[in-house]
Order: structure tokens, then sequence, then C-alpha cells
């Protein structure tokens, strides 16, 4: 019976052990079926994305140098009236 | 530099539309496959970050030393474009790693580098238009700091060991490692840092017109 007891306790002792253990290694490559989807993550929105984005980057920033500059000229010119108006 | 450019501007469009079609033709990577053709702009955008860099250093060295007004619209000019360029390296970079290594971003040395170094002349930027009066030699002295890290972060591949590719794939490339993608390569990076020069002329003429409105400003308050 203690021997029965002793056993049981070592198998119990032991279980987190064998529980612990990594999954057995894939020994050997299985085919995909015919026709199965095998690419998880298509590749062509992500180069379109980059490709895209390198487009838009440019061509906003030109727009913003082109805003500002717009802006600083309306300036200019009219501090420039204002001077004139002011010298007279 | 006014006469080059009508010039440039042809040649950066000729580049631009040629670009798409020649990296189309080029052979596709054995493990990567379409998605490394990220590569063909990526890269690119980072060299004319870096020729944006040493341009901002300099003008900023110079600003800071010998207090030239024009180093200083050269300085604001290539801080800007470094941002823009880094910005799309960053972008375009984790849209090529989330295929090639299955992650959007790795806290890796160069991508962590690369990132700080954009957040350097961001930085540089906002210290310049938000830090009040004599905020730009402060800026400088930020532009000075990003171009010291300049190094570092292009070099972090080869001394640490990092999931990114080392420094050698473009020397490698351009010799023949993958034949038919040197010439898209090469002329895509040609395009990459000529628009970069392009940029900096146009926002070089915007700070000289917003030094000339300062100056009247100044002018018309004494007046």
């Amino acid at each position: 019976m203690t021997r029965i007891l002793l056993l049981i306790g070592s198998l119990l002792l032991a279980a987190p052990a064998f529980a612990l253990q990594p999954p057995a290694a894939q020994s050997e490559f299985v085919p995909a079926a015919p026709g199965a989807s095998t690419e998880q993550l298509p590749a062509a929105p992500l180069l379109i994305a980059a490709y895209a984005f390198v487009w838009v980057a440019a061509m906003g920033y030109v727009w913003t140098i082109g805003r500002r500059l717009t802006k600083v000229e309306d300036d200019l010119r009219s501090l420039e009236r204002k001077a004139g108006k002011a010298s007279r | 530099m006014k006469r080059l450019f009508a010039p440039l501007v042809v040649t950066v469009a000729v580049l631009f539309v040629a670009a798409p079609y020649l990296i189309a033709q080029a052979p596709y990577e054995s493990t990567m496959g379409l998605v490394q053709k990220i590569f063909y702009f990526h890269v690119p955008s980072w060299m004319a970050m870096y020729t944006a860099i040493a341009v901002c250093t300099i003008s900023s060295a110079v600003f800071l030393f010998k207090n030239n007004k024009t180093a200083d619209a050269y300085a604001v000019a290539a801080a800007e474009v470094t941002v823009l360029f880094g910005l799309m390296g960053l972008v375009s970079g984790p849209l090529w790693g989330r295929k090639a290594w299955g992650v959007w971003w790795q806290w890796d040395v160069r991508l962590t580098t690369a990132l700080l170094m954009e957040l350097i002349f961001i930085a540089c930027l906002l210290v310049r238009k938000y830090g009040g009066p004599g905020s730009e030699k402060l800026a400088a002295a930020t532009a000075l700091f990003g171009g010291a890290t300049a190094p570092f972060v292009y070099k972090s591949v080869d001394i640490w060991r990092t999931v990114h590719p080392k420094t050698s794939v473009v020397p490698e490339l351009l010799k023949g490692s993958m034949p038919g993608s040197g010439l898209p390569f090469a002329l895509s990076a040609i395009g990459f840092v000529l628009l970069a020069t392009l940029l900096m002329m146009v926002r070089v003429n915007l700070a000289k017109r917003q030094m000339a409105l300062d100056e009247l400003y100044l002018d018309y308050e004494e007046s």
C-alpha cells in the first residue's frame, strides 16, 4: 500500500515537469493541399502603401511650401503698401 | 542656383516617372519576393535624408559660429527636408518589416537610433518655431547633435547584432550580387537625392523671403 502511495505521489510531483516539456519537433514538411491559400499576408498592399506614402509626403510638403510662400509674399506686399503710405 | 532649378525639376520628374517601371522590371529577391521592392525607395529616402543632414549640420555650425543668416536659411530648410525623408524611411521600413520579419517594429538598435535621430530633428524644428527670440541658435545647436548621431545610426548595423540588413547590402548590389537590380536602385537613389536638393532650394527661397519680411517689419516699426 505504501509503495502504491509513493508511486502515485512521485507521479503527481513529476507531472509539472512533464507538462513543461516543449512540443515535439517537426520531423518532416507536409505539402499544402492543392489550391490552399499559403500566403497569409499579401505583399502588394504593403508595397503600394509605401510607394503612395512617399508620393503623398513629397507632394504634401511641396503644397505647404507653396502655401507659406504665398502668405509671405502677401504680407510683404501689404507691408510695402503700409510703409509707402506712412512715408508720404 | 536659379539656372539649375528648371533642369533639376525635369530630371527629378523623369526619374520619378521611370522609377516604378524600372523597379517593376527588377528581379525578385529569393526569400522576400515582391515586398523587397520597397528597398528601391526605402534606402534612397535614407540617402536623401543623410544628404539633408550633412547640409543641415554644416549650415548650423556656420550659423552658430559665424552668425551667417544665409547659413541659417539653409539649416532650417535642410532640417525640414531631413524630417520629411526620415519620415518616408520610418514609414516604408515597417511596411517592409511587417512582411519580412512578421512585425511592424522591433526595438532593434538601427530602428531605435533612426527614430531618435528623427525626433532630434523634429525637436530642432519645434525649438525654432516655438522657442521665442534667440531660438535659432538653440535650434542650430540641436541640429549639431542630430548630425553627430547620423554616423552611429548608419554604422549601427555593422557594430551591433540587429535584425536589419547590414550596410554591405547596397555596395554588393551595385557590384552585381542581384543582376538587374543595380540600375533601378542607382536611378532611384539619384532621383531621391535630387528631389531633396530641389526641395531644399525651394525651402531656402521661402526662408530668405521670411527673413526679408522680418527685416521690413523691423524697419517699419522703427520708422
